[in-house]
């Protein structure tokens, strides 16, 4: 990556813990990351290390216990549940591990979901999916029911949902976990040329080492905390 | 894409829960709709009462009898424009399983005071030209397969005998209240057989029916009459027919209280069942929130996801009940007419069967929606795997 990119995350001294009953577990501890535009960066660590938080707290879906993060800009860990919501339709796409499909939409009515928020006419909004669906590849798949796609298909389709309000950024829990090595290839291949072709700033939680290797940056946690990068591939 | 299609789709993922709640549903609406009818019925003489007439009887019981020579006094208040007068004659047809209600009048008068019987004007003169001559409601008539010409004998209790009356005519009710289930014969047949027979109870009469000039002076014609009498052997109770009626109601007051209690219970009920409903759906489904609330959409579209899901459920249970309650109450009417000359479905009680329902389907899915709304997104998450 270039180093003149300006940056779209900046985390600083960021602090997460649950309660479980009396006692409180620490699960991230003074996290400080900055990621430039355009990056493609790859979390790893063991169960528990607490990367699944973070990804959480970067996408303003949890809530942090101190600490700031700033996301283009916007200090999000300030604003209210309304706001974020709102922030989240407009700033945020996800990839989940297990698609997280709505079953009785269509892969075109999945897609669709996100541009309900928007002020898109229906006429936009159809425009825009058939282009999310084409850019992974399963225009032909637009009247299937997420229970008539394959795994891989179902995971383009949430791809798809992802991008589909072209996001500042993409978040990726695992989302190559619960598909087969072809599968997860192709998927990581269109995550890839998401970065790359269209320039998407990607944070991805993975497991596995060679979907890790597809990023730019590889940073590690253990037991909440961030380490150097082990490694800066590409 | 419209929400209501997603609230349809949803309602019926789970198809044979979904149709085991509907048809509760659908049960609850009718034993409630056919319950209020019953309530109803028990209103219709009530509900048939004129403003404009007024019902004098002994003020002891209506078991001791008034003295025909009253009509004369009465006409003569003022405010009163039309006096008839009759007997509950109490004969049975056939055996005590086939009972109907049957009144000796005094015809001419007692169809004037009554324009909500009708009846054809050849067969009403047929009617009046024949002492021996009766007309029956048109239920009646069909439960028992009567036509005009046929004999009908009823065996008395009040008053002893086999007594033979030619059917001359078949009523129909004006309004939807009207009682067609009662038969009518000509009060001089029985006070002349009376006075052959039992002479002592001629020329009596258990009730004077009145009509007034106007409705508002009810309660002065009626201290006025009751007035006349006062002292007599045989003093008066004048009331609003309206009041007669709900006086018989009042001495079974308790039991339409029950129905209406049971009838609340049976709402209750398939309410815990459809909150039993919602709350399985929405625990499954609360991945799903999740996902939608990431995606940015608000508690508002989420709630409405499921008190929507709910409402389509209650709907069209509440259709379908609403639906089936008009058959079931036909046939209700036609099984229990004995009991409730009148058993028509009131648009109130369809009203209260679209409220129930409502009602229903808006509180079985508050605490499931409220859960679901408050979820945390990543606790949500966490479900889904």
């Amino acid at each position: 990556m270039e180093n003149n990119k300006p940056l779209i995350v900046q985390i600083r001294d960021l602090y997460k813990s649950y309660r479980r009953g009396a006692q409180i577990i620490p699960v991230l501890e003074n996290i400080t990351l900055d990621i430039q535009e355009g990056e493609f960066l790859a979390l790893m660590g063991p169960s528990g290390s607490g990367k699944s938080t973070l990804l959480n707290l970067i996408a303003g879906i949890d809530g942090a216990d101190s600490g700031n993060i700033k996301i283009g800009g916007v200090e999000i860990t300030s604003l209210s549940e309304t706001e974020l919501a709102h922030w989240r339709a407009n700033n945020v796409g996800f990839i989940f591990q297990f698609y997280n499909l709505i079953p009785v939409l269509t892969a075109f009515e999945n897609v669709e979901l996100p541009l309900l928020l928007t002020g898109l006419s229906k006429k936009e909004r159809r425009e825009h999916v058939a282009v999310a669906l084409r850019v992974v590849g399963l225009s032909d798949r637009i009247d299937h029911y997420p229970g008539q796609l394959s795994g891989g298909q179902q995971q383009r389709v949430a791809i798809a949902r992802a991008v589909v309000t072209d996001p500042t950024i993409l978040v990726a829990d695992e989302p190559t976990g619960d598909l087969d090595r072809v599968s997860a290839r192709e998927v990581l291949d269109l995550i890839g040329r998401l970065n790359t072709e269209s320039g998407k700033t990607i944070i991805m939680v993975t497991h596995d080492p060679r979907a890790a290797e597809r990023a730019h940056l590889i940073k590690h946690l253990d037991k909440g905390v961030l380490h150097e990068d082990t490694k800066a591939s590409l | 894409m419209k929400i209501l299609k997603l609230l349809f789709k949803n309602a019926f993922r789970h198809k044979l829960r979904t149709g085991l709640t509907i048809l509760g549903m659908t049960i609850a609406i009718l034993a409630f709709g056919l319950l209020r009818t019953v309530v109803s019925a028990w209103y219709a003489g009530v509900e048939a009462s004129s403003a404009n007439r007024l019902v004098t009887r002994n003020s002891i019981s209506l078991v001791f009898s008034l003295p025909i020579s009253y009509k004369e006094k009465i006409r003569q208040v003022d405010g009163v424009k039309l006096v008839s007068y009759g007997n509950w004659f109490g004969g049975i047809y056939i055996d005590e399983k086939h009972f109907f209600a049957n009144f000796a009048v005094e015809p001419t008068s007692y169809l004037e005071l009554y324009p909500e019987i009708v009846l054809p004007p050849d067969r009403k003169d047929a009617f009046l030209r024949d002492r021996k001559g009766a007309i029956a409601g048109r239920k009646l008539a069909e439960r028992f397969g009567w036509k005009i010409g046929d004999t009908v004998t009823l065996k008395g209790t009040i008053f002893p005998g086999n007594w033979d009356f030619v059917l001359r005519g078949i009523y129909y009710g004006r309004d939807k209240s009207t009682d067609e289930t009662t038969l009518l014969f000509h009060w001089d047949y029985l006070n002349e057989t009376m006075k052959k027979t039992v002479p002592r109870r001629a020329d009596q009469v258990g009730f004077f029916m009145i009509g007034i000039t106007n409705p508002n002076l009810a309660a002065e014609v009626s201290v006025a009459i009751d007035k006349l009498f006062k002292n007599s052997l045989a003093e008066t109770l004048t009331e609003t027919e309206k009041s007669f009626q709900l006086s018989f109601i009042s001495m079974t007051e308790a039991i339409v209280v029950a129905i209406q209690l049971v009838s609340f219970v049976v709402i209750i009920i398939i309410l815990a069942v459809v909150a039993n409903t919602m709350a399985m759906t929405t625990r499954e489904r609360m991945g799903e929130y999740a996902i939608l609330k990431a995606l940015g959409f608000g508690g508002g579209y989420i709630a409405a996801l499921i008190l929507g899901e709910s409402l389509v459920i209650t709907s069209i249970g509440s259709v379908l009940g609403v639906a089936a309650t008009f058959p079931a109450a036909h046939y209700f009417s036609s099984a229990l007419s004995a009991f409730f000359p009148v058993f028509n479905v009131a648009p109130g009680t369809i009203y209260m069967d679209i409220a129930a329902s409502f009602i229903v389907g808006i509180a079985a899915a508050v605490i499931p929606a409220l859960r679901a709304v408050n979820i945390r997104i990543a606790d949500g998450l966490r479900r889904i795997g």
